[in-house]
């Protein structure tokens, strides 16, 4: 895209540095025959100029705001390899659809950020940008990392496939719940919900996000009798079990301290909320790794930000920050359940969690290759809203390497928690068992799982209860490339 | 007590075609297929031992199944796995993982508790056949 309007780069460096105030495409913020390098890294933005701010100049205010410009000029630039600092907004689209958004890409040379810390990318890339008055509004859509950038990082400390093996559980998405209700119940009875979930079939138990150190259950008690819950689960049905403790807490310190005694006691898996910050996960993923603990990040939070498609910052561009800071588990949708996602939007998500080497895959939302560099994969977590009822829907849509999180679905169940929790666990392996036996799952899935009932009525009980249920709204965050296809 | 290790162990017991179907299955994803037996069924026993290596190399799932027969016809009173093995580049791990043989009579597990100072408790989990008796004679 070009305008004969847009202002070119001043090259007579004379001119380009005289004290006063340039547009940003005239201090070399755009340049649209620039070809990235293999060592930048490339964000796309997706921005709504003001009303007759020019779509390139506002792409280059993109570019220099998040690298080196300021409002004027500054000699102290030429002090500096400045051309090589300089962000360079190199491609405009209009965005399908949707009159007054483009799509811009900005490269940044490696030079740019500090190794193996997100919490610099993030400070860079949405820094002070998304402010910046001349744009309406402003969204991190996608970046690509290089992969000696992505190799700075240790990635998750556990990752799907040592996960797996630590836990003996193959072939099939892992099971598991949250307990509820999510404040209240003291750790004697916390741990009650515990013990019946993980006896009845589930993989593992969860707190949920608020849950830290409250008057009615301090985090000690909880840790403990959730761990008496684990271990007689674990005893009673012959498999590795788990409950991801919760460790979010108001310091590093205390986060620490936590982490420490969930070790102590043999927990598998601990868990924080994605409010602690980029540096808290990354400092707690290097303990983890020290531990042989995997990390479980909740994204407790992200919604403000990623869900609108016009401001803030997508969910696949946290989940690849994820990936790189280091967790083992995230929350990254289910598409058909409660919350928030568009299903090829959410599968974008996944993939980007699972792959060795991601593609582009603009239905998906994916808008550069990816190589990964050997990091290891998170596994992605579906919850909120989903139901024994869906098996089929979850298992087409996101395969095997996922945990699925029933919460109302296994306690809600009106035979009991055990019960809800066997529905679940009958569901789940008879699909895949047929899925394997070549059945389309897609189709034959509601059949399949009235067969199952036949012969387990806590399945029979689910289906009845739930069967029907299903969350049919409109998602806002949706691919910009196929119709937005509604949500059986 | 039935132990739920594996991928299908809350269904009833596969059959011989069930079996064969999830062989197919393996094979079809170019993963080896591999037969294990132990009568030490606890959760953290990983090694098993092995009725001959994976079987890289056989892609009948005919033979395959002679194979789990001759296991369990050997073997007829401890626990039999079909395990899968993908050599694929990112996962180079088990990919599927179910038992096909369990004896007659499953004890379970004694959970030990040992108290430690404050309310903390060390965990260890002991399987009652396996404290009975000896290696081979378990079942």
């Amino acid at each position: 895209m070009g305008d004969m309007n847009t202002p070119q780069q001043i090259t007579d460096a004379k001119k380009r540095y005289s004290a006063g105030v340039l547009k940003y495409a005239q201090m070399g913020y755009w340049d649209g025959d620039y070809q990235p390098k293999d060592t930048d890294i490339v964000a796309l933005f997706r921005i709504t100029p003001q009303d007759g701010v020019d779509p390139i100049e506002a792409a280059a205010a993109v570019a220099g705001e998040s690298s080196t410009a300021t409002w004027t000029v500054v000699w102290t630039d030429r002090l500096t390899a400045c051309d090589m600092y300089r962000a360079k907004a190199y491609r405009v689209d209009p965005v399908p659809n949707n009159p007054g958004q483009y799509f811009c890409y900005v490269a940044y040379d490696l030079s740019l950020f500090e190794e193996g810390s997100i919490t610099n990318v993030a400070a860079s890339i949405i820094g002070n940008v998304f402010s910046f008055k001349p744009l309406k509004a402003a969204r991190l859509e996608d970046m690509k990392f290089p992969v000696a950038y992505v190799k700075t990082f240790a990635g998750p400390p556990t990752g799907i496939i040592v996960e797996r093996e630590r836990l003996d559980k193959f072939g099939r998405p892992l099971l598991g719940a949250t307990t509820k209700p999510k404040l209240g119940l003291s750790g004697r009875n916390y741990g009650r919900v515990v013990y019946e979930g993980l006896k009845g079939g589930l993989d593992f138990m969860k707190d949920d996000e608020n849950i830290n150190s409250q008057p009615f259950m301090h985090w000690r008690d909880r840790f403990l009798f959730v761990m008496d819950a684990v271990n007689k689960a674990s005893a009673a049905t012959g498999e590795v079990k788990g409950s991801y403790l919760n460790v979010t807490a108001g310091s590093m310190e205390e986060m620490y301290r936590r982490a420490e005694f969930a070790k102590e006691l043999g927990s598998v898996i601990i868990m924080v909320d994605l409010v602690v910050g980029y540096t808290a996960i990354q400092s707690l993923s290097h303990w983890c790794r020290q531990h042989d603990m995997i990390l479980h990040l909740h994204r407790a939070g992200h919604g403000t930000y990623t869900r609108q498609k016009t401001h803030g910052v997508s969910f696949r561009v946290i989940a690849k920050w994820m990936r790189l800071t280091g967790v083992d588990h995230i929350h990254a949708g289910t598409a058909v359940g409660k919350l928030e996602g568009d299903p090829l939007t959410v599968q974008g998500y996944y993939n980007v969690c699972r792959d060795t080497h991601t593609k582009v895959d603009l239905p998906r939302g994916i808008y550069f290759d990816q190589d990964w560099g050997a990091l290891r994969k998170v596994m992605p977590v579906a919850s909120g809203g989903i139901h024994a009822g869906q098996m089929h829907q979850l298992i087409d849509l996101f395969g095997d390497d996922v945990v699925l999180q029933f919460g109302g679905g296994t306690i809600g169940h009106p035979q009991g928690i055990q019960a809800g929790a066997t529905a679940n666990r009958v569901a789940l392996e008879a699909m895949v068992l047929a899925r394997n036996e070549g059945r389309d799952i897609a189709n034959e899935g509601p059949q399949i799982l009235r067969d199952a009932a036949k012969w387990c009525s806590p399945l029979a009980a689910a289906l009845d209860t739930w069967g029907e249920i299903s969350f049919n709204y409109t998602p806002t965050d949706t691919s910009d490339f196929v119709p937005t296809p509604s949500v059986a | 007590m039935r132990i739920t290790q594996g991928t299908f162990s809350f269904l009833p017991d596969l059959t011989d075609a069930q079996i064969r179907a999830q062989i197919e299955y393996c094979l079809a994803q170019g993963w080896a297929v591999g037969i294990e037996y132990t009568d030490d069924p606890h959760p953290r026993n990983t090694f098993w031992e092995m009725y001959g290596n994976p079987m890289f190399d056989l892609r009948d799932p005919a033979a395959i199944m002679l194979e789990v027969k001759a296991c369990r016809d050997t073997f007829p009173q401890r626990y039999i796995r079909v395990t899968a093995f993908d050599s694929t580049h990112g996962t180079e791990s088990v990919v599927l993982s179910f038992i096909v043989n369990r004896p007659d009579a499953e004890p379970g597990f004694r959970l030990i508790r040992t108290e430690e100072p404050g309310r903390t408790l060390r965990y260890s989990i002991e399987s009652y056949a396996v404290q009975a008796s000896p290696e081979g004679a378990r079942y």
